[in-house]
């Protein structure tokens, strides 16, 4: 199978064309910004943290469907988590990039599982993600 | 030792027969010659439109593989033995065959590089290492593709030269007066894409080169996207470094050409060392083998030079006027079907172009553009096209591009122009 349909589902158009969380941060205690080399995409993602949790997290940047509507998603699973969390979320998502783990059925996020069929489009789905992770790693958080 | 192109298939100022409508030649008995182009891609006909970055490789250069690697294999220039004989005569035969193409008067100033990327880089190191300093400058464009500006940029860094940017107009061809006022007694050399591989503007580089030798500077052209497409002279250009890739002119990856003007190769230093590249080695220093060879260390990549050989032999048999007038149309009738699409943003300039067109559709990113056109078996590329700075004087992340080659069609226009517009309503429906 593998049709087109399958990759540009209404959960991931839906993100795509009303992006949640979408727009700069100020004051934020993360901010990082990735750029796709592939396709000179870019990403930047903003958290706030609040007693060790993110209580606010967004993107701003310019990409394809699948960045646009996977950077939105990622901000509505890091809200509330620690930085451990957020660390093993991001972890996970990029597992199941690469089918080493298994998609939740019931989440926005399964309506990536169609990306794995494209490899070139997976460093897409994971821009923002690594983004955050980088800045979990870099950024003193809290 | 190689089939010749049927010279049949070759009908100048013809078309009756033609499967193409405005044909200079037969496209469609020319596609039969080209193995890939029957592929299906899900069930539907590949229609393939990536050519800028590389074309597709006719039976006749994979013939010439297959036959060198079958019959003649050996190392060359050193062996006494059968093989090595005629591996060196086939290399060396590639060798006069791309010289002629390229409008050389000899082969002395041919050197086999693995691709243009190599060829600028050679130019970069061996010339530009010994000749750049502080104060000097290196004139480029705007538009130049990251494998004639990165090598630059390593340069100057290197040699404290400085460069220089020939801005290019809203219709993406040069603005000459500025080059004028740029191009003055600092500049040692003025480098500069022949056909970009973005906008499909034809440079002006003769006149690059007379405005260059007039400061006393050297003048490098990157032909990477000329060389395929149209009738390149040296000579007649005047330039004095040339440079072009075999894959993207019919020929096997990993080949490419540095024709450089011989005196001035003379005065360069090496590139890479290694074998075949000196005439006499001891343990504390070495002498340089002659030209071409000078700059040709290790074993080259023979079997791809001499299918480069058939690949030229290939255009020459079709013609390169044919070639370009054949492009030519096809560019110029999907300039005006694309823009019968609503909202398409074409970038470039309206006439004088080559074969291909890069554009935009609103909302619609390049990216899932390319996808959708996949999933109807047209592959057209999608990204930056490795000339980010162009990107930005552009005001875009990225571009589609169709680019065209001699044995694309009409009816493969149309395919993609009905592709995109299926696009559209696709993604349409989700807004």
């Amino acid at each position: 199978m593998g049709t087109i349909r399958e990759l540009y589902t209404q959960v991931i158009m839906d993100h795509c064309q009303r992006p949640r969380n979408k727009g700069e941060l100020g004051n934020a205690d993360l901010k990082e910004h990735l750029l796709n080399p592939l396709c000179g995409d870019e990403v930047t993602v903003y958290a706030v943290f609040d007693g060790g949790k993110v209580a606010d997290a967004r993107f701003e940047g310019r990409g394809c469907s699948i960045s646009q509507a996977s950077a939105s998603m990622m901000t509505e699973r890091l809200a509330g988590k620690s930085r451990e969390e957020a660390k093993k979320e991001i972890d996970d998502f990029k597992a199941m990039m690469v089918g080493e783990r298994e998609f939740p059925e019931t989440e926005d996020l399964a309506a990536l599982q169609g990306v794995i069929r494209y490899p070139s489009r997976i460093k897409c789905a994971v821009l923002a993600w690594t983004a955050f992770g980088n800045g979990l790693d870099g950024g003193d958080g809290s | 030792m190689y089939v010749a192109l049927n010279p049949k298939r070759v009908k100048i100022g013809g078309g009756e027969e033609a499967g193409d409508r405005s044909a200079v030649y037969d496209a469609v008995m020319i596609r039969a010659d080209f193995p890939i182009l029957a592929r299906r891609i899900g069930g539907k006909r590949l229609v393939y439109l990536d050519n800028a970055a590389t074309s597709q490789k006719p039976r006749q250069v994979l013939d010439a593989l297959g036959e060198y690697y079958e019959e003649h294999n050996a190392n060359i220039h050193r062996g006494v033995h059968r093989l090595a004989e005629e591996a060196t005569a086939a290399y060396e035969g590639a060798r006069q065959k791309v010289a002629r193409f390229l409008g050389a008067s000899d082969a002395t100033g041919l050197v086999f590089t693995r691709g243009t990327t190599e060829s600028i880089n050679l130019v970069a190191h061996a010339w530009g290492r010994k000749s750049l300093g502080e104060g000097d400058e290196i004139v480029l464009t705007e538009a130049e593709h990251h494998s004639n500006l990165v090598p630059w940029q390593l340069a100057a860094q290197a040699t404290g030269a400085k460069l220089r940017f020939i801005p290019i107009r809203e219709d993406g061809t040069l603005d000459m007066e500025e080059a004028g006022r740029l191009i003055g007694p600092r500049t040692k050399l003025v480098a500069a894409i022949h056909a970009s591989n973005v906008l499909g503007t034809i440079n002006p580089v003769e006149k690059l080169t007379l405005m260059a030798h007039e400061a006393g500077a050297l003048m490098l052209v990157d032909g990477a996207q000329s060389a395929p497409h149209m009738p390149v002279d040296v000579a007649e250009l005047g330039c004095d470094f040339f440079a072009c890739s075999g894959h993207k002119m019919l020929g096997p990856t990993g080949v490419g050409v540095l024709w450089g003007r011989p005196e001035i190769l003379e005065e360069m230093e090496p590139f890479l060392g290694g074998g075949e590249m000196i005439r006499e080695v001891h343990l504390e220093h070495s002498t340089w083998n002659e030209l071409p060879h000078k700059f040709e260390a290790g074993t080259m990549n023979i079997a791809q030079a001499v299918g480069l050989g058939a690949a030229v032999d290939y255009l020459d048999e079709l013609g390169m006027e044919n070639v370009r007038e054949h492009e030519r149309r096809l560019g110029a009738y999907a300039y005006r079907r694309l823009l019968e699409i609503e909202g398409i943003t074409l970038y470039g300039p309206a006439e004088d172009r080559t074969g291909l067109v890069s554009f935009t559709l609103p909302d619609v990113h390049p990216h899932d553009i390319s996808q959708l056109l996949d999933e109807e078996g047209v592959a057209v590329r999608s990204g930056h096209h490795c000339c980010q700075p162009l990107m930005r004087r552009l005001g875009v992340a990225a571009t589609s591009r169709a680019s065209f080659y001699l044995y694309n069609t009409e009816d493969e226009v149309d395919a993609l122009v009905e592709a995109l517009v299926r696009a559209r309503e696709f993604f349409g429906a989700f807004a």
